[in-house]
């Protein structure tokens, strides 16, 4: 299997864009009740990366990524996405902002009413209005194909497997060409095969799309497989933020327990 | 590798609007009701801003009108024709005792239109419409269906909310006329079972002398019932927290706080039109 490692040697370099900071959190602090999530977070992330947060349960990785998208706000500290801080905006000018952004939630949250079509149209009808139906429609079975999903189009959420959700919840994450790709537990609960499939998946769409990906998850084997740079979040702190390279030579213990996944 | 940063803290600015931070659950309970009222005049201003401002969601709108007028339209009927019929009953019954049996048509009509019928389909639509947008939004909330939404661009207090609220207003004073046609419907069938009327005299008797100011104000406030069942509907749904438990606690709440401010708003809304009127 490639890595993104390899991936991002065979590139023929950054463009002008990649040195844009796509993603930028500083200093992010998060209590919920007198539970501290986030003690002074700072995370940055250019185009083209693959930044894999990980990190054991209960460590705020989840919080984090609610933190970028604008879902939760922060007690303290700024998340800039695109270079614009998202405090304060009104919803519909931090959808704006959202509109640049694609995110695979931990359960894939499809709309359970809408058949897999439908829920990976929904961004498509509620923001390209430019597009006829049929583009629309073309656009849905474009982005089944990317995912693996041929076929699923009337099938309700109900009756296809977690696995399978969690690829239209990736399709319906990509329907609007994402500049920042936010992916919350993509392969929690899934078999080895359907994990690795998944790993495959966002790999192959990174090389595709040059997207910048937070990847939140606790598995080491896919961490290692498509992220460029890793970080360790422990009590709400960044306690090591590099390579997997970085990681293989660190003695922190938390980083070593991590690394006997492998 | 690059050694986590640690810079001076940066202040808290004003917050993003968002459907997710709600109050603390362990709050006393007279800050839970300062709070409660506190965030539903939030909800509500975010939700009037919502649908003041484009883009409108008329297919959405459309479906909800649908769901909450012509799905409820049976219910409302039968309830209403069931209280046209016990009402003539029991009129029938003191007006006999005092001999003022001739203003019986009048007597049913005036209370069904101005009273009965508001109120039931107020209790009616808040049972049916108001438990069916509490859960429906609840567990769209706690599979996280709604920050999906968000996640995704689309203004939930716009498309979730706000057609919503707005099909409920729309429909409620619909849904009374329905009513008061039944109730009249029915009180004259359980008046002619009795004693023979035709139908137009008995509606020719129970209008006479009665002006549009009789009729439509309490038909016409039923859209306050309207905002109040999906105001409170939405909100509770919208706030919910706490899985399958909290999904069936929001569909009991919306109907049971939906059913007492109807009953509350009808008090003042009953003491206005008077004011204003008579």
């Amino acid at each position: 299997m490639a890595t993104a490692n390899d991936i991002s040697m065979n590139q023929a370099g950054p463009g002008p864009a990649a040195h844009v900071l796509a993603v930028a959190v500083e200093n992010l602090h998060k209590t919920f009740e007198t539970h501290k999530v986030l003690d002074g977070v700072s995370l940055s992330i250019r185009r083209g990366e693959t930044l894999a947060v990980l990190g054991r349960s209960g460590t705020g990785k989840s919080v984090l990524l609610r933190l970028i998208i604008g879902l939760v706000q922060p007690d303290i500290g700024s998340v800039r996405i695109l270079a614009q801080d998202i405090a304060g905006l009104s919803l519909d000018m931090l959808g704006d902002v959202r509109k640049r952004m694609g995110f695979l939630f931990q359960h894939a949250a499809l709309y359970d009413s809408l058949t897999v079509g439908q829920n990976i149209a929904f961004p498509l009808v509620h923001h390209r209005n430019d597009l006829s139906k049929a583009e629309r429609n073309d656009r849905v079975d474009q982005l089944l194909a990317e995912v693996g999903l041929v076929g699923a189009l009337d099938k309700m959420p109900s009756d296809i497997s977690g696995g399978m959700q969690k690829r239209v919840g990736l399709a319906r994450a990509l329907a609007l060409d994402p500049e920042i790709l936010l992916l919350d537990e993509p392969t929690a609960g899934l078999d080895p095969i359907s994990s690795g499939e998944i790993d495959e998946l966002i790999l192959k769409l990174q090389s595709e799309h040059q997207m910048a990906s937070i990847v939140v998850t606790h598995d080491m084997h896919s961490a290692k497989t498509i992220a460029t740079r890793l970080a360790l979040l422990d009590r709400g702190r960044v306690v090591i933020e590099g390579t997997f390279e970085d990681l293989e030579h660190s003695e922190i213990a938390l980083v070593e327990q991590f690394l006997k996944q492998l | 590798m690059t050694a986590p940063t640690t810079i001076a803290p940066i202040a808290r600015r004003p917050g993003i609007s968002s459907v997710h931070e709600g109050g603390s659950p362990s709050a006393g309970l007279s800050s839970g009701f300062f709070e409660w009222f506190g965030s539903l005049g939030i909800f509500s201003w975010r939700v009037l801003k919502a649908a003041a401002t484009p883009p409108f969601e008329f297919k959405e709108l459309i479906r909800q009108l649908d769901d909450v007028g012509s799905k409820s339209l049976p219910l409302v009927a039968l309830a209403g024709a069931a209280i046209g019929a016990v009402l003539s009953m029991e009129v029938r019954s003191s007006m006999t005792r005092f001999g003022a049996t001739s203003l019986l048509p009048s007597a049913v009509i005036f209370s069904i239109i101005q009273e009965m019928g508001p109120t039931v389909t107020g209790l009616v639509v808040s049972g049916r419409v108001g438990a069916g947008i509490g859960a429906e939004l609840a567990s769209m909330k706690v599979t996280e269906q709604i920050d999906a939404m968000e996640a995704s661009a689309v203004n939930p207090y716009r498309l979730l909310a706000a057609t919503r609220i707005l099909a409920c207003i729309l429909m409620l004073p619909l849904l009374t006329a329905a009513a008061d046609a039944c109730g009249i419907l029915m009180g004259w069938i359980a008046q002619t079972l009795v004693a023979p009327i035709s139908l137009h005299q008995f509606i020719d008797s129970g209008f006479r002398g009665a002006t549009l100011s009789d009729f439509l104000p309490p038909t016409f406030k039923t859209a306050v019932f309207g905002l109040i069942i999906g105001l409170i509907a939405c909100f509770q749904g919208m706030r919910t927290r706490g899985g399958a438990e909290g999904v069936g606690r929001a569909a009991t709440n919306s109907v049971v706080l939906a059913s007492l401010f109807v009953i509350l708003a009808d008090v003042v809304l009953v003491k206005l039109i008077l004011v204003i009127f008579h």
